[in-house]
């Protein structure tokens, strides 16, 4: 088997007293798309932060691309290039336009040349379908505008893992479809991904593996057609009737 | 009656000595105002920045000198640096240097808590996004903290500005010739004191309106980007 892409080894990380996560063993392989879910604060999204560093871990190691996250000497800056993350409140920088959004990190953390840069950035627009609001602002373009953008601004760095932190939870019905068009392009595309979603439709299409978290603990781990016809831990069998059953 | 023939005799010394502080003086609410304004705003960048640092030794010392000097009135500063400075240099230092002193010390605490209260106003998801993408913290502070920040910090600065360039005038009980002590000085002499200090109070009101005016164009101005 090829190297994985992202390895957890016996991963622990509280947040003060709270035991978030448990001895978490996990691995996700080059081009593999593993959607995460469970009920809320059972540590999923705490779990994908952990991949770029955006949060630390007390014990146990991760392993990114072949380098240790969670080493001393870790080269976070290195190692967020190659990470892209998109969260459920965009984040978008409010102050900039959508093209200076996704030119941002490209110029000033990479120093390529702008005028390159911005060929990129407009391609990058034109990829998630909206190459006309390359001069809008945030604030005018619509949550699901903003999320493709967030997506275009993450690929603008070319990292070889991207991670989703629910996408799509903080968008009306009628947008998410056009953000999970994307992030399936994207996964045909051969790109290696974490998805935090509670999109089953999308977990079944594109996910190549489910992981079930309850408690800080991988509950079940499971390829989708087998995790949503047969879960085999109650907890999961609870929370697919719960999601499932509207 | 109403006799501002006392403003036009003594037009040159109110206004260039006591406002502009041109003359053979070394007074001047504007030469004050100025220096004090930038020089208090720059600490004050320092300051706020210490205040939100993670290490203890230089923020503790910042949340001292924000919560001592914001506690204290500016009068006692001023009298402060007046009496106790030139023991300790052991140096004669002009009211200039003692006035200018006190208002730096003292405002840069005030613009220090609003420097602090502009970065807190941004969210963390915006330094998230930053760090995820590569960026230093160095780099996200410059290009996406401070300038959401300093949006959110102008009507506050602005505010700041205005009761400072007012706090000059008390730079006059130590003899500072500023605007108000040259209007004072007018008036041992000429007995005028309803024009005179008519007059200082329009030139004072003039210069606030105008910058609360200025910054209210500058507000729209940002809200429309």
């Amino acid at each position: 088997m090829a190297e994985p892409a992202i390895a957890f080894r016996l991963v622990n990380k509280f947040f003060g007293r709270l035991h978030v996560l448990k001895d978490i063993d996990l691995t996700v392989a080059p081009g593999e798309v593993v959607v995460v879910c469970g009920p809320s604060g059972s540590g999923k999204s705490t779990l994908i932060r952990c991949v770029n560093a955006l949060e630390r871990v007390q014990s146990g190691e991760i392993v990114v691309l072949g380098e240790s996250v969670t080493s001393a000497g870790a080269n976070l800056t290195r190692l967020r290039t190659q990470v892209g993350m998109v969260f459920q409140s965009f984040n978008l920088f409010p102050h900039m336009t959508a093209l200076q959004n996704i030119m941002l990190a490209p110029l000033k953390v990479r120093r390529l040349a702008r005028a390159e840069v911005e060929k990129t950035a407009r391609a990058l627009l034109e990829r998630v379908g909206i190459p006309d609001k390359a001069d809008n602002y945030p604030a005018n373009l619509s949550g699901g505008q903003q999320q493709r953008v967030a997506i275009a601004r993450a690929l603008a760095m070319h990292p070889k893992i991207m991670l989703f932190d629910e996408p799509t939870s903080a968008l009306d019905p009628e947008m998410i479809n056009e953000v999970l068009e994307v992030m399936t392009d994207l996964a045909r595309d051969g790109m290696t991904m974490m998805v935090v979603t509670h999109e089953m439709g999308f977990a079944r299409r594109v996910a190549r593996r489910i992981v079930f978290m309850d408690g800080g603990v991988v509950v079940e781990e499971a390829a989708p057609e087998a995790f949503f016809a047969s879960p085999t831990s109650d907890r999961a069998r609870q929370f697919l009737s719960k999601i499932l059953s509207h | 009656m109403l006799d501002l023939s006392v403003i036009v005799n003594n037009f040159t010394f109110l206004v260039v000595q006591g406002l502009l502080g041109l003359g053979g003086f070394a007074g001047g609410t504007l030469r004050l105002a100025l220096p004090a304004i930038g020089l208090g705003f720059l600490l004050g960048i320092f300051i706020g920045l210490a205040r939100l640092t993670r290490m203890a030794w230089i923020r503790v010392p910042a949340t001292l000198y924000v919560e001592f000097f914001r506690g204290v009135p500016l009068v006692m500063v001023i009298f402060w640096m007046w009496f106790i400075m030139p023991q300790l240099l052991r140096l004669p230092i002009p009211e200039y240097g003692v006035a200018l002193t006190a208002f730096v010390i003292f405002e840069a605490a005030y613009f220090g808590e609003i420097v602090r209260a502009g970065i807190q106003s941004v969210p963390r998801g915006q330094v998230e996004a930053a760090t995820g993408l590569g960026l230093s913290g160095a780099q996200a502070m410059a290009y996406v903290v401070l300038p959401q920040a300093l949006r959110n910090m102008v009507p506050s600065i602005v505010t700041q500005m205005i009761v400072l360039f007012k706090d000059t005038s008390l730079a006059s009980i130590i003899g500072y010739v500023d605007l108000t002590k040259a209007a004072q000085i007018v008036n041992n002499r000429e007995i005028r004191p309803f024009e005179l200090y008519l007059f200082i109070a329009v030139v004072y009101w003039i210069f606030t309106y105008s910058m609360s005016r200025a910054a209210r164009r500058l507000e729209q101005r940002v809200a429309q980007a």
